[in-house]
């Protein structure tokens, strides 16, 4: 078959045919994606939230957004177990990570304690140095974070002056990796102060019913 | 040229990589490990076939005048429909990858071999072309980012060959990319070219 000549008509013609039907195809695909793309970013976060709140039975509220003091977006999940907030998931960004923004889920008790965090985004991370954040700082590693306060503890490097230890040749990377802890924290502490008039009841509440958080432990644990 | 002919000519006497040097982009960019450097030659090899194979049907509707932009439409169409179905059904690679999918659409092995071949040759040929390219393509990834993920962390495709601290983070790294390809390719044309 011989080929379409130079015309204005062709060209015109012939592009407009196939944007148009590259066009459907990508709206095809799309929308048979969409789901399963919006699925799978679900179940990775609600991942990252068991893993740093663990305890059996729990299940996370509805998520608060907030904005950092560094002017990012975070977000709080409140892990519940039979109705009593046993913990927060919050989700923070560091902007000063060596290549970027690093993003970490901390999950924090409801005294402010960490019980654990996951790497969410360290992409921008050297491998092999800055890169190595998602496993340096757990329990039982070099740079352990677990069960700290960031309110009591001084959680910077010991470069700094804290009592962390940084990734060997990435103090960058284990900066921005603390940075993206302190967010967490203030937003965690800075949400109940923002909305203290709201949920004064609901700490009350929670207090309140803190005393018998181990008798309806010990009952469940006999229930079952 | 047989069918197989083509394949084993993309493979060998036309490696896009060793042979040609063309997309050293995504080469050097995502061959850190053996996995990511197969993961992405597999994408690059799928929009290759399917970007060959569409081109070659519709090669006689398109004026020359405007033959750039429409290859670029359907390549781009089938990246981004790569793309969003890594999304959905594999996450995980699609993290890894990250830029470097939809960099794809500007990989110059796809558009070259849609000018050199699937603008020339019939659908089935080019559709063989994109195998065969694209194999090329993906056993290079491979051998790169296993030279580098041994070399560099000790492992091969994820398993531990030898302690990490014996490594050579260079290779890892940036540098690590260029002098692999460097002696890979000199090791390609020593058993490829007559002296």
């Amino acid at each position: 078959m011989a080929k379409l000549e130079n015309s204005l008509k062709n060209m015109v013609l012939s592009l407009t045919a196939i944007t148009v039907v590259v066009g459907c195809l990508l709206g095809y695909v799309a929308s048979i994606t969409d789901a399963p793309i919006k699925a799978a970013a679900d179940a990775k976060q609600q991942k990252a939230i068991t893993d740093v709140v663990p305890g059996e039975g729990n299940t996370v509220g509805e998520e608060v957004k907030k904005v950092a003091a560094n002017g990012t977006d975070a977000s709080i999940f409140p892990v519940m177990n039979g109705g009593k907030v046993v913990g927060h998931a919050v989700k923070a960004i560091s902007k000063n990570g060596f290549g970027g923004n690093i993003t970490v889920m901390i999950g924090f008790d409801v005294e402010g304690n960490i019980l654990g965090y996951s790497v969410l985004d360290c992409s921008n991370e050297t491998p092999g140095l800055g890169a190595k954040m998602p496993d340096w700082f757990q329990k039982g590693q070099k740079g352990d974070v677990i069960g700290k306060n960031p309110a009591k503890n001084n959680l910077t490097v010991s470069k700094d002056g804290g009592e962390v230890d940084a990734i060997t040749a990435a103090t960058i990377s284990s900066r921005a990796f603390l940075d993206a802890l302190a967010q967490a924290a203030g937003v965690l502490t800075g949400a109940d102060v923002a909305t203290s008039a709201s949920k004064q009841n609901k700490e009350e509440e929670v207090s309140a019913n803190e005393p018998c958080a181990a008798d309806s432990c010990a009952q469940q644990c006999l229930t079952e | 040229m047989s069918k197989l002919g083509i394949i084993i000519n993309g493979l060998i006497k036309e490696n896009p990589t060793f042979v040609l040097l063309l997309g050293m982009c995504p080469t050097l960019g995502t061959t850190s490990s053996a996995i990511n450097g197969m993961s992405m030659g597999l994408a690059t090899m799928a929009v290759l076939i399917c970007s060959n194979f569409v081109i070659s049907c519709i090669k006689s509707l398109i004026p020359d005048k405007v033959h750039i932009p429409c290859y670029i439409v359907v390549i781009a169409g089938f990246v981004t429909v790569v793309q969003l179905l890594l999304k959905a059904y594999a996450p995980a690679v699609d993290e890894k990858l990250g830029l470097f999918i939809p960099l794809i659409v500007v990989n110059c092995i796809v558009l070259g071999r849609a000018e050199s071949f699937a603008a020339k040759n019939s659908p089935l040929d080019s559709a063989c072309d994109g195998i065969g390219i694209g194999l090329g393509f993906t056993v290079a990834l491979t051998v790169i980012g296993l030279c580098r993920e041994l070399l560099g962390a000790g492992t091969a495709f994820d398993v531990a060959i030898y302690p990490e601290q014996f490594g050579a983070l260079t290779f890892v790294l940036a540098p690590g990319a260029f002098i692999t390809l460097g002696f890979l390719v000199a090791i390609f044309n020593k058993f490829t070219k007559k002296a």
